[in-house]
């Protein structure tokens, strides 16, 4: 088992080096260059080798690649190119704002969407469990901006019990802080749910057809304790891995809806960097973007494995 | 066979739950799904002639204007007339996507296919190298590759096919290992076909159906992200909209929940959600039920 761990963390890590690759050489799939880009069409040759040469970019790329990575790693990712401010500085504070959206999008999604798609799967076919597929497909086969925008204008609109857009930058009482948070967290939570109960339903739905589920029927055993004692042990796993890849969707979601409710987060400054096209801002947030994506599913195979019980006595 | 069954055989008949048309059953729901998807198909083709406006025509005073007998979607924000906007917009939406989706489904099949029956180097490195495309989320591959190179056409729809091969190709790949074990396949072998016969006349035709179903989803797939990166402002650039680029460009009217910003929306939504009906619920055989 533990061979296992070892190998899918090199994997992962292997991954990021890739990712870092494919990021930083975005730049240079540039039509010109990163200088060009700021001094545009009416720059004299003069200046664009000027500034080539002050961003160091007429050295040869895999040397920038080094110190980029080597940067990186300590926490030193450069300078933004748009404001000339330090890229540590601009991320560092929006990070702790995106991760609290996520925290407590996960806190209050989760658990529910795994309640509703255990006994969606142990109530089959039954009107329950019908509800709960269609509204996860229906919240899934829709793009995340419609599902903010119906947000807004169910709660914002028609029943006024939260402001629309606004981002309360000082938030003084309890009642402002649940109203500026309400809407980003329903958005998200929604999205993540829909992903949480459709992937415990299906690992539920096939550890009860498992024939060892049939045989403890057969041997007469109750459905509470063919649920509890026999399904239950072996899914928490699944369930678990279920959980952790559902968060992931959060990568993709946090981008629309920090841009939909303007929410001081890494996405919107990501958003911001592609319009200016400042690219060692967008690369930092790309990478912290993918190692976060890849942080979630690494810990979902790690998780997978450690519950495998097939694996235990290895 | 027995006469119902002959009769079952030759023409529709209207049962529960569907019809039933030379031995297959197609229920409601698929029948609804592809009506929905062929009407916007049609619409996008047809954009231009059933257009009551131009696409830049300012119609009306108003801007975010209700909607009445005249504008039945409304306005947008300068006064356009918003269904003109919506049925002209189909063409980049449902246009793209389908490019996007056809390139991804027939390179990923493709690479799928050559992964599966050469093994040892070539299969290793085309699963490696879709495995790590695969391990970018997908919006934020996307917005690199957008900031790099520009939102132009060809860029957003090889971008986005390039994000949907890896999966093709993983289960295509798949499919195919499956099917060069099957009995059928060795006795070709042991005849002595070659690869490109075995791969046209044995594998494929066994795989088409499931290809299909997985250019089905590659499809809404394409749609949501393509729909998403409009609305951030990198997809669809103006003059032109996209119904994602319609959604953004309108996003001010949200605060009063004006027609312009739910009206291509819910465009989008009824497509993807049309495609996924269609895909939960596809015909079947009847002697297979």
């Amino acid at each position: 088992m533990l061979r296992l761990l070892f190998q899918r963390l090199l994997v992962s890590l292997l991954l990021i080096f890739l990712i870092s690759l494919f990021v930083f050489g975005a730049t240079e799939l540039l039509p010109g260059d990163v200088a060009e880009v700021i001094l545009g069409q009416s720059a004299t040759p003069e200046a664009v080798a000027n500034l080539r040469h002050a961003l160091d970019l007429d050295r040869p790329a895999i040397m920038r690649y080094a110190e980029w990575m080597l940067g990186l790693v300590q926490g030193d990712p450069g300078v933004s190119l748009v404001n000339q401010r330090p890229i540590a500085e601009l991320v560092g504070a929006r990070f702790a704002n995106t991760l609290m959206l996520a925290g407590i999008t996960v806190a209050i999604s989760v658990p529910p969407a795994l309640l509703i798609g255990i006994c969606a799967a142990i109530w089959r076919n039954s009107v329950f469990d019908r509800i709960a597929s269609i509204g996860a497909v229906a919240v899934m086969s829709v793009p995340e901006f419609l599902v903010a925008t119906l947000a807004v204008v169910v709660f914002a609109v028609n029943l006024g019990w939260v402001p629309a857009m606004a981002y309360a930058t000082e938030i003084t009482s309890l009642g402002q802080l649940v109203g500026s948070f309400a809407l980003p967290i329903l958005t998200l939570g929604l999205v993540v749910a829909s992903q949480m109960i459709r992937l415990s339903r299906a690992a539920v739905l096939t550890a009860l057809q498992e024939p060892y589920v049939e045989m403890a029927r057969l041997k007469g055993a109750s459905h509470r304790r063919v649920i509890w004692h026999h399904v239950m042990p072996n899914v928490v796993g699944a369930l678990v891995n279920a959980a952790v890849l559902s968060t992931s969707f959060l990568v993709s979601g946090v981008l629309v809806t920090e841009v939909i409710f303007s929410y001081p987060g890494v996405a919107k400054l990501m958003v911001d960097a592609v319009a200016t096209r400042d690219m060692p801002l967008i690369q930092t947030c790309a990478m912290i973007f993918a190692a976060s994506y890849l942080a979630l599913a690494t810990l979902a195979d790690i998780v997978a494995i450690i519950f495998n019980p097939r694996l235990k006595f290895q | 066979m027995s006469v119902s069954e002959a009769s079952a055989r030759s023409r529709l008949l209207f049962a529960r739950g569907g019809i039933i048309s030379r031995g297959w059953r197609i229920s409601w729901a698929c029948i609804l799904g592809l009506a929905v998807v062929l009407c916007w198909l049609g619409v996008a083709v047809l954009g231009q002639a059933i257009a009551p406006h131009g696409n830049g025509q300012i119609v009306s005073p108003d801007s975010f204007a209700p909607m009445t007998g005249a504008f039945p979607m409304g306005t947008d924000y300068l006064g356009r007339d918003m269904l003109s906007r919506v049925i002209l917009a189909a063409r980049y939406t449902v246009g793209m996507s389908i490019a996007a989706a056809l390139v991804s489904s027939f390179v990923g099949a493709t690479l799928g296919i050559l992964a599966a029956v050469m093994p040892g180097a070539v299969d290793s490195v085309l699963s490696r190298l879709a495995d790590a495309i695969i391990a970018v989320p997908n919006t934020m591959f996307a917005l690199v590759v957008v900031a790099a190179l520009g939102p132009s056409t060809p860029v957003l729809i090889l971008t986005m096919a390039a994000m949907y091969a890896p999966g093709t190709l993983r289960i295509t790949r798949a499919l195919a290992l499956n099917l060069s074990q099957s009995d059928f396949v060795q006795v070709a072998r042991a005849r002595g076909e070659g690869t490109p016969y075995i791969i046209w006349r044995e594998i494929l035709p066994n795989i088409i159906m499931p290809i299909m179903t997985d250019f089905g989803l590659r499809f809404v797939f394409i749609v949501l992200v393509l729909s998403g990166l409009s609305f951030l402002g990198f997809g669809v650039q103006p003059p032109a909209a996209d119904w994602g680029a319609l959604v953004r460009e309108n996003m001010l009217g949200l605060s009063f929940a004006a027609p312009a910003v739910i009206f291509p929306a819910l465009a989008i939504a009824s497509l993807t959600i049309a495609v996924n009906l269609v895909l939960d619920n596809l015909p079947t055989r009847i002697e297979e039920e």
